[in-house]
């Protein structure tokens, strides 16, 4: 024990590296950069210096208001010891990075790099990382200190997991050692699913290793964080119960916190262990425990019972995993108690013990005690189906979630219900029912979808509806019965609700139970507006009650308010200046962390001007909710009702509420839809008018609009109707592009092609309810532009104009962008500025706008620049432009929000002057993980995340976008080449480089014949998968080939080809390109050498010069 | 969804309306806070609540039901029980009823559907206060009745809650003979004693020293319990013999009654402490250990007497949480190192203690 005692004798660092964890994926996204930007603040209170390395610019941890010195680099061995070389750090903290910053750490030290340069690796030391990372040397310390394991075997090879399964028997699990969020994960019930679940496993890992374990689906998934410093004080900062029991990955469970079904003596049991094994294994920060519990009886019964230290009966229990670094869990750990892990983890990291560090909520107690809740948190996880609707929905051990939603309520029932509210998916609320869930009338629990997947809650309360009984539910699903009898007691309100008159007491007690104003309308036949008419009447009105750490105990200054129908408010209006920030929920596709970097800069910037800020947000795992980021924070669902109840809260004069502002521009599309309802409500929104965004919105408006201009927009028009669509294609010629009005993130956008096709789309998106219009626009083929402005109404900054790479068709969420427009000619960029420049001022935009643009060239003729859309708020750009410019266009926007002019700030109208620099955007998918989609890039997006490249030369930044983004080509290897026959011409310049490279081309059969009319000799593969072998997806799995390009002609039937060539290139994690443009800039960066690029500091770009 | 109106209403006139459930009857006592989030039936069970509404701040209460070993006396010791919500259908293997029905069962009256973070607040601002849980009177009414009933802080309660006759606990015949005094002790002291290896022999508050000794014990441990220890002078000179006798360990009331025998003093903290999340510091390790408290007075350190040190402090507050005799095979300690509820980080303060008992030492 002594020996791992590290008393805080050890030097304190000068200058620490911190290494981020890139892109968002799935299993990775905003709770990392939470918990960089956390830690590097720590660490700068404590006078070190932080050099930052991340290559995801959308994020605030790349700021250098947060670390002193930043890199937006690829993460990678090579470009890290670059960093390391010439900033010389002394000190590298590996634990605020998730799984990647955690691995690159390992490699680091294991490659020597950290000795080299005599850099210390901080916090939990490197043996104790191994110790818990490696299943084997984990499973023997625990079998050592007598904590319980699952009986388990790794293995390297298909032959040894038969053995093992004959062992232990099924069901078994798999687990790939090395992984992010149970990449490569999953269940083998039966004999014939092994090999397949195996190979798969053992190629997601890294080290080609796979646990098989006894499996222990339909126990309790129970999770502790813990915490430890160097003088051996351990202390557990909460733990939380999954309501999906184990067999569903924990990051796309719904949990709970604190834990809800477990005795104080299992509580304790279980908090001891957790102690015991972070002492055992000496991490020094914060770390994760999860365990098996055994569930109750009544639901799985024949679990023998244990004795505990005094003799009494207890459950049995199973240590699951630790994970020894931040995580997802321990930032929603962090938010769900107020005690910030990262901070302290990050003092921990320096040499401070927990009785040294002050306590930043309190600020009267310390760190070393433990938080009290008294309230009740729930954790709903965002999946993307609702995007990928060909996805597969069952949930297990691959995580598939994007994002993830929390609420926090005094009862379990409002806080579940104020957490769906917050999950932004459209009307669905708990009485939402899918309509083909109506006609089921028998064997109720095997036709609904109760097994796990992202409808489940749904699919239970319809059960309950149905007359299913809840321990029914309970024997099905295995979630605990604590957990239906919930849902059930909501269940019965609803039925009050319904035939009940509503009464003051049946109102009170419904609000208690987290009903919204529109669900009690729904249910009791109301205007959701007379539902806040009347509950106002009856003085029925939310309070605000403080996250404090301590359960009131002490005097807490934190600023972290819940709604809840309570006697005592706790948050009376601040006094003086204010305005709210509306964030953007949770992270999903389209809506991605660039909008809580928004939000984030906009409080700051108000705050810069004397005014508070208030942030109201959904998404545990953000920036935005840290307690300290604004001057006040609502954790609270986006809704008009949430909205609405906080300005009347914060207003100090009910008759007139317009003195407090909303910033609707920052959080997305979910803020910018609060627009109408707040302009309808008299309320004051800051900047842009909700005319101006409703002109920007509405299709005839904006037409009309840019008409009046003189700005060409494509032809086209909205309609309602098949065959009003038909009418507008045959006027304007196919291809047409085709898409809702109020768009996020292009969804169901699609390029179609025929009448056919046409009408299958409309009638489709009519019959999913749709009410808006759709759009149908000329499909135009030209260059894709993307500006991003500020305006103040009369002048319209510029502060760069970003080109695709892809030609247009792409959504522009999954295209490389790059800055400057270096392909476009100054002719081309004026008519650009120009038409932004009207566009702003006519517009009359206060704040951000984004302009999409397509520029056509026809040879012989100037260019055209048609005008896609306008977008009156932040774009997904902004971080990236603000990066690559120095313009802080938040900044500057919300200062504009709040009456000071752009030249008052000293920013003049039109085209920022060009950097020397060149930026690219690369997109990042997470495709490997949601088997079933399509990565076909198209009008609808699919990435989760992003990088950026940044370098003196295109080339440079070029290569480390595509290094970064994992869409690099291998040096050399096999490459599969499928392409449509539009583009086999296209091809033939691309294809011959790639063989001029040495790389062994495989062709389809088509493909392979036009390769051999052009002198190459490709090897040919089949399509066609069932006669014969080798064919395309064999030569994928058995890694013959290291990339993919397979091009496709458009439309939804053609999709299905090539379809199975896609999910095998996913799910083996080479690059599949499926524009061309793609391939051809992966193989100009081959042809310039992989490591010809700088790494400089971001600042260092923007001052320097080409060296 | 329970029907009757009820009300807690506090001494300083603030009223708290929800429903009655438990027994419904009027009760009266010092209404003080509790942290835990879980072992509400420890907490109900535990003889140091006596005379004591207790008001747990976590809001959900009941999840787990009422089980076979999660009782820490022989009865409810609570004289109410104030919550916001009341879980009607608990979900857990060995549960065997709901709180409502164990409060019903033993005529205590409970309180749900109130806002206790409000008065939790109030408790924190004002101090603890006296109050009443009523379904019956109105708020001035109960107010009236408050004046006419003794104070908490006059009562012994001692007495109310110490075992009758001797007893020897559950069958427990280990080589290390430990007598308990019990003032209000918890089972689970005496679970972990017997699970130590000791035979444990429970004794009567007011035993007499000699005859406590009369029993030949290896060591004494000196039980928590409730009320002011200010009260209790016809115990102090037992546990001052006893504690120069024989090796000692006094855990909450048992560490206060060595303070005031050795010639110290207590005091009434403002709001106490009660929860499970309290850091302490051991000075001798310099360790801090995450605890489970319940009291409402401690030992001013200023009057120590010089033959004790302070040995443990509260983090929070710099409160004396333990001490030690300077020559004498004597310990204390205020927290509940037995847990239960409550963090099991102290379990190492009964091994210190079986081992001065065995080395008939001191603490060093």
């Amino acid at each position: 024990m002594e020996e791992k005692i590290r008393m805080a004798n050890t030097p304190k660092p000068k200058k620490v590296l911190v290494i981020g964890s890139g892109p968002i994926i799935i299993g990775q996204a905003a709770e990392f950069d939470y918990a960089g930007a956390q830690a590097c603040k720590s660490l700068r209170e404590e006078g070190v210096i932080t050099v930052l390395v991340n290559s995801n610019p959308a994020t605030i941890m790349t700021d250098e208001g947060i670390a002193d010195i930043v890199y937006i680099e690829p993460l990678t061995i090579e470009v890290i010891e670059r960093i390391i070389a010439r900033e010389k750090p002394d000190g590298l903290l590996p634990t605020m990075g998730g799984q990647t910053g955690l691995n690159l750490a390992v490699q680091l030290a294991e490659h020597g790099i950290l000795d080299k340069y005599g850099v210390r690796l901080l916090g939990t030391p490197l043996s104790t990382i191994q110790k818990a990372e490696d299943r084997d040397l984990f499973k023997r310390l625990l079998i050592e200190i007598g904590e319980p394991v699952p009986p388990s075997r790794t293995v390297g090879t298909i032959e040894k997991a038969k053995e093992v399964a004959k062992e232990l028997g099924l069901p078994l699990v798999v687990r790939p050692a090395f992984t992010l969020g149970g990449t490569g994960g999953g269940f083998i019930r039966h004999a014939d699913e092994l090999e397949r679940m195996v190979s798969y496993g053992l190629s997601s890992s890294p080290i080609h290793q796979v646990l098989l374990e006894k499996s222990l689906e339909g126990w309790k998934e129970i999770e502790y964080e813990v915490m430890r410093d160097g003088a051996d004080n351990c202390i557990i900062i909460c733990n939380m119960e999954n309501l999906d029991p184990m067999g569903v990955h924990t990051g796309d469970s719904i949990v709970v916190a604190p834990s809800q079904t477990l005795t104080d003596k299992e509580y304790q049991m279980l908090r001891t262990a957790s102690i015991h094994i972070i002492r055992e294994l000496g991490v020094e920060g914060g770390c994760n425990v999860q365990y098996a519990l055994a569930p109750n009886k009544n639901v799985i019964s024949g679990i023998e019972t244990n004795i505990d230290y005094v003799g009494n009966p207890v459950s049995q229990y199973y240590v699951i995993e630790v994970n020894p670094r931040v995580s997802r869990s321990s930032a929603l750990a962090s938010k769900a108690t107020g005690y910030p892990i990262a901070r302290v983890s990050a003092k921990i990291a320096v040499g401070k013990r927990l009785d040294e560090i002050p306590n930043a909520v309190t600020k009267r107690t310390v760190a070393a005690f433990e938080p009290a809740l008294d309230y009740c948190v729930v954790k709903i996880p965002r999946w993307p189906f609702d995007k990928f609707a060909s996805g597969d929905r069952t949930l297990g051990t691959q995580m598939k979630s994007t994002g993830e939603v929390m609420a926090i309520d005094r009862s379990f029932e409002a806080a579940f219900q104020k957490a769906v509210r917050s999950l932004d998916i459209g009307e669905k609320s708990l009485l939402w029912e899918a309509p083909e869930w109506k006609n089921i009338q028998e064997n109720i629990l095997y036709n609904l979808p109760l097994h796990a997947n992202d409808l489940r809650i749904w699919a239970i309360m319809a059960a309950l509806r149905k007359g299913a009984t809840p321990m029914s539910i309970s024997l099905y699903t295995k979630i605990d019965p604590w957990f239906i009898n919930r849902l059930n007691n909501i269940l019965k309100m609803q039925e009050r609700l319904l035939q009940e008159p509503l009464t003051h007491d049946l109102m009170w007690q419904a609000k208690r139970f987290g009903f919204s104003d529109e669900q009690i309308g729904v249910l009791a036949d109301r205007l959701p507006e007379a539902v806040r008419t009347q509950r106002k009447e009856w003085g029925i009105k939310p309070v605000y009650k403080m996250v404090d750490t301590c359960a009131a105990e002490f005097v807490a200054e934190t600023p972290y308010f819940y709604s809840t129908y309570e006697q005592e408010n706790e948050a009376p209006p601040l006094p003086g200046r204010k305005a709210i920030v509306i964030g953007s929920g949770p992270i999903r596709i389209g809506q991605g962390i660039e909008f809580d970097y928004c939000s984030v800069h906009a409080a700051w910037a108000f705050q810069e001007e004397n005014t508070q800020s208030i942030l109201v947000n959904s998404n545990p795992e953000t920036v935005s909710t840290d307690f300290d980021t604004s001057t006040r924070l609502y954790f609270e669902p986006l809704d008009e009702e949430s909205i609405r109840d906080i300005i009347d809260n914060e207003s100090s004069n009910p008759a007139d509420l317009s003195e407090i502002g909303s910033a609707v521009q920052f959080g997305g599309q979910t803020a910018i839809n609060l627009s109408q309802v707040l302009a309808k409500n008299n309320l004051t929104i800051l900047g842009s008018s909700a005319e101006a965004i409703d002109t920007a919105s509405d299709r005839g408006k904006f037409e009309g609009f840019l008409t009046r201009l003189g700005i060409p927009m494509p032809p086209g028009a909205a309609i309602r109707t098949a065959p009003d669509a038909i009418k507008v294609a045959a006027a304007i010629g196919y291809p047409v592009l085709v898409r809702p009005s109020y768009v996020l993130g292009g969804r169901a956008m699609e390029v179609v092609n025929n009448d056919a096709e046409l009408s299958q789309y409309v009638n489709a998106a009519i019959s999913a309810g749709l009410d808006r219009a759709i759009l149908v626009d000329k499909y135009l083929l030209g260059k894709e532009i993307d500006v991003d402005a500020v305006s103040d109404g009369e002048s319209v900054l510029i502060p760069g104009i970003m080109e695709h790479i892809e030609r247009a068709g792409v959504h522009s969420g999954d295209a490389m962008t790059i800055y400057p427009g270096i392909g476009l000619t100054n002719e081309e960029v004026n008519i650009i500025v120009d038409y932004t420049e009207r566009i702003g001022r006519e517009l009359k935009i206060k704040g951000l706008m984004n302009v999409q643009a397509i520029v056509v060239r026809n040879p012989g003729q100037s260019s055209q620049v048609f005008i896609i859309e306008v977008n009156p708020r932040a774009s997904r750009t902004i971080p990236f432009i603000s990066k690559l410019t120095d313009a802080p266009m938040v900044r500057i926007a919300s200062k504009v929000m709040l009456g000071k002019t752009l030249k008052e700030q000293g920013y003049k109208s039109g085209l920022l002057k060009r950097q020397g620099l060149i930026g690219i955007k690369a997109p990042v998918f997470s495709m490997s993980k949601l088997g079933g989609v399509d990565t076909y890039l198209g009008p609808e997006m699919k990435s989760t995340g992003e990088v950026m490249g940044i370098d003196y030369t295109y080339q440079g930044a070029l290569t480390k976008a595509l290094i970064a983004a994992g869409l690099m080509l291998p040096e050399k290897g096999g490459i599969l080449i499928s392409i449509a026959d539009r583009d086999k011409d296209e091809s033939i310049p691309i294809i011959k480089k790639i063989a001029e490279h040495g790389y062994k081309l495989y062709a389809t059969e088509g493909t392979a014949n036009m390769l051999q009319q052009n002198g190459l000799t490709p090897t040919m593969v089949t399509k066609k998968l069932h006669e014969g072998h080798p064919n395309v997806v064999d030569v994928i799995r058995n890694v013959m080939v290291h990339a993919v390009i397979n091009t496709v002609s458009g439309g939804r039937t053609t999709l299905k080809d090539g379809f199975e060539i896609r999910r095998a290139a996913a799910e083996m994690r080479i690059p599949c390109y499926t524009s061309l443009d793609t391939a051809r800039v992966a193989i100009e960066s081959l042809s310039a050498g992989r490591t010809e690029y700088n790494v400089l500091r971001r600042t260092e770009y923007l001052n320097g010069s080409a060296k | 969804m329970p029907e009757h109106k009820a009300r807690l209403v506090l001494e300083d006139g603030s009223s708290f309306e929800g429903f009655s459930f438990g027994a419904e009857t009027t009760t009266y006592g010092e209404v003080v806070f509790n942290t835990s989030m879980t072992g509400y039936q420890e907490m109900l069970t535990d003889p140091s609540y006596s005379g004591q509404i207790v008001v747990p701040t976590y809001p959900i209460i009941g999840n787990y039901g009422i089980n076979a070993y999660g009782t820490e006396s022989r009865s409810i010791q609570v004289k109410g029980f104030v919550i916001r919500d009341e879980c009607a259908m608990p979900s857990h293997s060995d549960s065997e009823g709901t709180v409502d029905t164990f409060l019903k069962s033993q005529k205590v009256p409970g309180l749900c559907g109130v806002d206790t973070r409000a008065i939790t607040r109030r408790l924190r601002v004002s101090g603890v206060m006296m109050g009443v849980l009523t379904s019956q009177m109105s708020a001035p009414e109960a107010l009236k009745f408050l004046k006419s009933q003794p104070r908490y802080d006059d009562i012994d309660f001692v007495k109310l809650v110490t075992t009758d006759k001797p007893f020897d606990w559950d069958n427990s015949d280990g080589k290390t003979k430990v007598v308990v005094m019990d003032f209000g002790t918890k089972y689970n002291i005496l679970r972990i004693l017997k699970s130590k290896g000791c035979a444990v022999r429970v004794v009567p508050a007011t035993t007499s020293s000699a005859d406590v000794l009369a029993l030949k014990p290896d060591g004494v441990l000196l039980s928590p319990g409730p009320g002011d220890p200010a009260l209790l002078e016809n115990i102090r000179q037992n546990v001052l013999t006893v504690a120069r006798a024989k090796p000692t360990l006094g855990i909450c009331l048992g560490h206060q009654l060595i303070a005031w025998a050795f010639g110290g003093k207590t005091y009434k903290l403002k709001f106490g402490h009660r929860g499970g999340n309290h850091p302490v510091k051991d000075m001798t390790s310099g360790l801090v250990h995450i605890t489970a408290q319940n009291h409402g007075y401690a030992v001013d350190a200023d009057g120590l007497p010089s033959s004790l040190a302070v040995s443990h402090i509260n983090l929070n507050d710099n409160t004396v949480e333990g001490m030690v005799h300077k020559t004498l095979p004597l310990m204390t300690i205020q927290y509940h190192a037995e847990a239960s509820p409550g963090p099991r980080d102290n379990m190492y303060i009964f091994d210190k203690f079986l081992e001065m008992v065995k080395s008939g030492n001191g603490v060093k």
